[in-house]
């Protein structure tokens, strides 16, 4: 059995969730301040590629990154980057893809916390960012390691996206998903069998390590 | 000396009610506001620390313009530097009672001054959720002195004590405010129970 989708799925998955945490940490504390009519747009936009068919995100990201037209030709002409059929594309449609996930949690755990408690530091003289760091953060570290662990289980199980921008080239983009897609095309049913087991067994121990060390942390292993 | 004038308005239901709070007091004063719930006590408070802004008004501390809305000056928290004990606590659940102490100060001496005066030594390393009730306000209201603040608001700073407690409390706590020069703004629902201390009472309600 050829081992390298399993490795660019771990890959992928890990470089994704390090990106997402560095952009979804301050999305997630800007959008739980408040309620406005930008919140709430930029919120929904977050939120969408939760309800699209992962097909319909993917042929815009096709589109969009093109070298034949717009930004995509721009990325090839200037920066020598082509993000369609590479492995840096791949990451960069999964960010877009799996940030609810990452969003999510934190921002609901954000809003669950009293204000009272970034109040209370403020009248102490403490900046916002210390008051972030130092109560905010450690107060819903339970719900950030859910977040991630649901990032990178999540970009794991990807497949309509990497489809459709990544193609199935081996070493590049060929990730476990496809994979057993592809083996089940050519009738190979045991090396497709032996990809999904690893990937049931994988993503089962995580999660379940996830809920063990949240058990007494959060009301439901998900928050 | 404080001399504090603003308007507010809050809403209530569906209608609009105005907060009106005018209050001169001399350094180092106790001043206790009581009135109906709803009617603004808390808020006003919180306008003092500057974490909720008024309409117009205008809050000077021993000189110092903390808010003039005519001339767009207003403080942050952070500038005010307010001690706050908030009703609900707001006690850090990350923090034991010492790091919360830490957390406001760098000074050992005075922290250990402050876990005397609250009874609280024997418990430094406990978290929140491993306190009582009155363990817990007690914390509130050290973590809000830690600071040594010119300006003291209390919430409902003694609902969880018992008498004792609180008369101990208050004895320790009446000769720092001396100490110190703090000036003090207690919101109670039992005027009464601190009528011995209140150099000013200030009524608050709907207009």
């Amino acid at each position: 059995m050829d081992a390298s989708p399993i490795w660019l799925s771990l890959k992928l998955a890990a470089v994704t969730t390090a990106l997402l945490l560095l952009i979804g940490l301050p999305l997630a504390y800007w959008l739980s301040k408040g309620r406005s009519v930008w919140r709430v747009i930029i919120e929904a936009i977050v939120t969408l590629p939760l309800v699209l068919p992962p097909s319909v995100l993917g042929f815009y990201l096709l589109i969009a990154f093109s070298p034949q037209r717009g930004f995509g030709k721009w990325l090839n002409e200037h920066l020598d980057i082509q993000l369609v059929f590479s492995f840096p594309g791949l990451v960069l449609a999964s960010v877009i893809y799996s940030l609810p996930f990452m969003v999510g949690p934190i921002k609901s755990a954000l809003q669950q916390l009293p204000s009272s408690l970034a109040q209370a530091s403020y009248t102490l003289g403490k900046s916002e960012w210390e008051t972030f760091m130092k109560i905010l953060l450690p107060n819903i570290k339970a719900s950030v390691l859910t977040a991630v662990v649901m990032t990178f289980a999540h970009t794991i199980g990807e497949f309509g996206v990497v489809l459709m921008i990544g193609g199935n080239i081996p070493g590049q983009t060929k990730v476990a998903s496809i994979a057993i897609y592809d083996a089940v095309e050519s009738m190979d049913y045991a090396t497709a069998n032996t990809y999904s087991l690893l990937l049931v067994v994988f993503t089962f121990v995580i999660v379940t390590a996830v809920f063990l060390l949240n058990r007494n942390k959060a009301k439901s292993p998900l928050e | 000396m404080i001399a504090i004038d603003i308007h507010k308005k809050l809403k209530i239901g569906k209608g609009w009610s105005d907060l009106h709070v005018q209050l001169q007091a001399e350094r180092g004063t106790i001043t206790v506001i009581h009135g109906p719930s709803g009617a603004g006590k808390s808020t006003f408070l919180k306008v003092l620390a500057g974490l909720i802004k008024p309409e117009t008004g205008s809050i000077s501390v021993d000189g110092d313009v903390w808010l003039d809305t005519s001339s767009r000056i207003d403080l942050s928290p952070q500038q005010r530097k307010a001690g706050f004990v908030f009703q609900n606590y707001a006690l850090f659940p990350n923090m034991t009672v010492k790091q919360h102490l830490q957390y406001a100060t760098n000074d050992a001496a005075w922290i250990d001054e402050l876990l005397s005066l609250g009874q609280l030594q024997t418990f430094a390393d406990q978290k929140p959720d491993d306190l009582s009730g009155g363990q817990q306000q007690r914390l509130a209201i050290l973590r809000a002195m830690a600071i040594k603040p010119k300006l003291l608001l209390m919430d409902e700073p003694f609902s969880a004590l018992d008498q004792k407690t609180k008369a101990d409390l208050l004895a320790g706590l009446k000769i720092l405010w001396d100490k110190l020069q703090t000036t003090v703004i207690i919101v109670s629902h039992y005027p009464d129970e601190l009528k011995d201390i209140a150099d000013h009472q200030l009524y608050v309600s709907y207009q």
